[in-house]
């Protein structure tokens, strides 16, 4: 499946941690994000949210804000039309699934706190403010329900379908009874997580303008540029008449993986024929964009004395929120991830999606596997407490291997280096640290995973990259990949300065425009790199052919012969018949030889997974790793301090380790806000942490210097040889800060975050059952 | 209406004027006057995004009114360097992988560079303490430390020189 680098490349570009082409314009101001164009006669927009989470809208009237001085157009949801906003997974092959849309603007029913009632343009952001005070509408409260569970019940009111659950997802493989017969020992918890805002620090912004060829342009801050089709769908319009161009993007996590801004400034730009601005403040974007699902995830698992795993039993309940966004993907992803990156021949599986008044939920870095890695990882210790065993051993003795078979029936396509990982990890834990003061209780907690990387299969999904060489040498990539920071599109120069021959300082990379640069696709799922890296590969290789070709040519010699390094083309082992490469090119020009190239890479296409047993393809293939914690747990105040963190990642292939690093060093700490202090708190459906200083994320106080362990077993699907790390980093963190603290305090706290008072109230219990 | 005043600011060693009525806060007055690379994080005063040196020290510009600061020197992230020369923290944050999505580059810089005329030879407490007002999302804020570390070092041995 992997393709092999040309026999004749050294690697000289990949693999270095290079200084990123986005750097230095990141570091001195000069990056123009979204939210920093402007245009003349533009317009400022806002969007007036309804203050109630379940409600019939009796009434609204804008008459007195279309008066005010100054206001260009509100409009309400009877002005739409009768469309919905796109909601569905975004995509290249346009697949639609089922019916998750959602009114633009409410029309009658209120379904979550905060969902927009009305859409203003002003000449200022003053007068826009002003102006959504004008509106006059009546909510009428409608009872609500805001647990999933309670939203199963017979009676509860409905919120979406018919009773309320939006998705279901069913593995099965071997015979669970069976297996539950053959166990020595049988362990069951569950374990919950909890809504979790991407708090990326660019809020939700964009800029929109109908130009000459009456297409809506609009300039935002998006990890997915294909949603230019949505749109247009959305507002009524051909395909072609939506034009998005991406910027840097400040964070996205998934957070901008759905429509945000996008809607609201097409349908202000087409109604006012002028540019229109929409950016959201932060706490438009708490109320404006889908949460990670809460789970509550019940594992019961069989073993034998010796260690072996016969069965396993998982019940998982996510609560999807108001609209169904992503959540059968969500929930799909942490079906597949139950049983984690264990061998495990029984498996039973049942998963429920569950629509609720609360915040919708959908893509959040780690996509569902997160959630279930929480759950597994945890049960792991639990299982080897109960067995009396090393919680390494007991993992060691049930460890999918390189060649297994994964629980969907299909075999792992790479190398599985998930017992290196955890070793080396546990390893650079080192001696345990002395605890800080006397009422501090030092721990310790691992946890490994499988996450994957690249898109569900069956959405058959492709990517393309273009390469060119202008006539001076330098060279132009062109792909619609969008940079939400990773540092995706210099890895792609990386990947076509090492083929080229040429510095990373000789390429630039064009990027995120849906009219003329070629369809990338969405950088979510871990694929940028997977699939955009690979496309880049291709096109960059067969150039490297063309090149090397007429080098030979010249040179007399067999192009098998030639090799192009530090913008030279030169004979191996002949370093003195040599030409620069701009001569090359110059030649090539000359004779009219094609200098660049577009490429597609295509992910495995497969069929859908059997609905009754989820077996078959899910995925292209998975990451394995570990990560390890050590914490100081302060039994009188509950307080958890993380002092060491490490991260191993077989990762495949790093095309820059910085990057890698910075990958699993930022997962490190959303992992850690994860498991201690994050929370979107809502109380019947409102939002009661609406701003950075309720919702509590990790601080230059609070974080560890994280240490990062790069393995690459050269096996991945990616360009030569790599496996994605962007969702895997974060995935391991949080169940493994679960684990330190069970460790330090001998008892556990099955809900995240672990709060102090989690913390004081679990040690008080334990203690309570011991007197 | 609001009262308006025309003032004089000191933007990175240059004398701009701009009208603004008394509720403009820095933020929106530097970036109505084209100076974008002052980043809107939360208008709280929460995030640090927006960070900018006022006569040397770091001020969150969000909380600023800007009819305070007029006659003071104002510095913000492109008033220290630029790609061609760049200050030794953009060097530093270049060179470290520091900067990811970037968008809370500006301010982490602008903080350094505070913390820096205070202490130029701080340790790893001091540079977390004087972080701690910038939220990064990406970063886990190792490389952070590092950078400003190195930024540290790089300036006390140009001090050195001269």
């Amino acid at each position: 499946m992997t393709q092999q680098s040309p026999a004749n490349v050294e690697f000289r570009q990949v693999g270095k941690a290079l200084t990123r082409t986005d750097a230095p314009g990141k570091t001195t101001g000069r990056t123009p994000y979204a939210g920093d164009y402007a245009m003349p006669g533009m317009l400022h927009a806002k969007v007036l949210r309804a203050p109630a989470a379940s409600a019939r809208l009796k009434r609204i009237d804008a008459s007195k804000a279309r008066a005010l001085e100054g206001v260009a157009c509100v409009l309400t949801g009877p002005d739409l039309p009768d469309r919905l906003a796109p909601t569905d997974i975004p995509g290249q092959t346009g697949q639609k699934r089922m019916d998750t849309g959602q009114p633009i603007l409410v029309r009658d029913r209120v379904r979550y706190f905060g969902e927009p009632l009305a859409l203003i343009a002003a000449e200022t952001r003053d007068i826009a403010e002003k102006a959504m005070e004008l509106i006059d509408y009546e909510l009428e409260p409608v009872p609500g329900v805001y647990d999933p569970e309670a939203a199963l019940r017979p009676g509860a009111p409905i919120v979406q379908g018919k009773d309320n659950v939006v998705a279901s997802q069913k593995m099965r493989k071997g015979d669970i009874g069976k297996g539950f017969a053959a166990a020595d020992l049988i362990v069951e918890s569950t374990y919950t997580s909890q809504f979790i805002e991407h708090a990326f620090l660019e809020p939700e912004v964009g800029l929109a303008w109908v130009d000459e060829n009456e297409v809506i342009n609009i300039r935002v801050a998006t990890q997915v540029i294909e949603h230019f089709r949505g749109i247009a769908d959305a507002i009524g319009v051909p395909h072609n008449k939506v034009r998005i161009r991406g910027a840097m993007v400040g964070g996205g996590f998934g957070g901008k993986e759905d429509v945000t801004v996008e809607t609201y400034l097409a349908v202000l730009a087409k109604h006012t024929m002028r540019p229109v601005r929409l950016e959201f403040t932060r706490e438009d974007s708490f109320l404006g964009h889908g949460k990670r699902h809460p789970f509550r995830m019940t594992y019961k698992t069989g073993v034998k004395k010796d260690g072996t795993i016969t069965a396993l039993e998982v019940r998982m309940l996510a609560d999807a929120g108001a609209y169904v966004f992503l959540s059968p993907y969500v929930l799909l992803y942490a079906a597949v991830a139950a049983p984690g990156p264990y061998r495990v021949d029984n498996l039973f599986v049942d998963g429920k999606a569950v629509a609720t008044n609360n915040m919708f939920t959908s893509a959040f870095r780690g996509f569902g596997g997160a959630q279930a890695c929480i759950a597994y990882e945890q049960q792991m210790d639990e299982v080897a407490a109960a067995l009396g065993m090393d919680r390494i051993e007991f993992r060691r003795r049930n460890y999918l291997k390189t060649g297994e078979m994964l629980a969907t029936g299909v075999p792992i396509q790479s190398a599985v280096w998930t017992e290196e990982c955890v070793d080396r990890a546990m390893a650079a834990l080192g001696a345990p640290s002395e605890a800080p003061h006397p009422a501090a209780r030092i721990g310790r907690g691992v946890a490994a995973y499988q996450q994957s990387y690249g898109r569900i299969t069956w959405l058959h999904d492709t990517s393309e990259c273009w390469v060119g060489v202008e006539v001076d040498g330098t060279v132009v990539v062109r792909s619609g990949v969008t940079d939400i920071g990773a540092g995706q599109i210099s890895a792609l120069g990386q990947i076509a300065a090492e083929l080229l021959g040429v510095g990373l300082d000789d390429v630039v990379i064009y990027n995120s425009d849906s009219a003329v640069t070629p369809l990338a696709g969405t950088t979510t799922a871990t694929r940028a790199l997977y699939m955009t890296g690979n496309a880049c590969r291709m096109a960059a290789a067969t150039l490297r052919e063309r090149l090397v070709e007429r080098a030979a040519a010249s040179f007399g010699v067999a192009p098998g012969d030639v090799d192009m390094a530090g913008n030279r083309a030169f004979v191996i082992g002949r370093p003195d018949t040599s030409m620069p490469f701009v001569d090359l090119v110059k030649l090539c020009a000359a004779d009219g030889v094609h200098r660049s190239e577009l490429a597609i890479f295509r992910a495995p296409f497969t069929d859908p997974i059997d609905p009754e047993t989820g077996q078959g393809q899910v995925h292209p293939d998975y990451t394995y790793g570990a990560h390890a914690v050590e914490v100081a747990v302060d039994i009188e105040t509950g307080e958890v301090t993380v002092l060491k963190s490490i991260g191993a990642h077989d990762v495949g292939q790093a095309i820059n380790p910085a990057a890698v690093e910075g990958q699993i060093e930022g997962g490190a700490a959303q992992g850690q806000g994860y498991a201690l202090s994050e929370e979107m708190l809502y109380e019947e459906g409102r939002l009661v942490t609406p701003s950075f200083s309720e919702y509590l994320m990790p601080t230059s106080m609070d974080m560890p210097l994280v240490q990062s362990i790069i393995l690459e077993s050269r096996s991945g699907l990616g360009p030569f040889g790599a496996k994605g790390i962007g969702e895997p980093s974060l995935t391991p963190v949080a169940p493994a800060i679960a684990n330190a603290v069970a460790d330090a305090i001998g008892t556990r706290v099955f809900e995240l975050p672990i709060t102090p008072e989690r913390v004081v109230n679990a040690i008080g219990e334990k203690q309570g059952v011991q007197t | 209406m609001a009262r308006e005043k025309t003032l004089t600011l000191k933007i990175n060693g240059r004398r701009e004027t701009a009208t603004l009525p008394s509720h403009r806060t820095l933020l929106e007055a530097l970036r109505g006057m084209g100076h974008v690379e002052v980043k809107s994080g939360c208008e709280k005063g929460d995030c640090g995004a927006c960070a900018v040196l006022v006569d040397g020290a770091a001020v969150d510009s969000c909380l600023t009114l800007a009819w305070t600061v007029e006659g003071r020197a104002i510095t913000t992230v492109a008033g220290l360097g630029d790609a061609d020369s760049p200050h030794p923290l953009q060097q530093a944050f270049a060179d470290t992988g520091a900067a990811q999505c970037g968008y809370c580059t500006p301010g982490l810089i602008v903080a350094a560079q505070s913390m820096l005329n205070d202490n130029p030879d701080p340790d790893e407490d001091d540079i977390r303490l004087a972080l701690g007002g910038n939220l990064c999302r990406c970063t886990g804020y190792t490389k952070v430390f590092e950078a400003v570390g190195q930024a540290a070092m790089a300036m006390k041995a140009r001090g050195g020189d001269s």
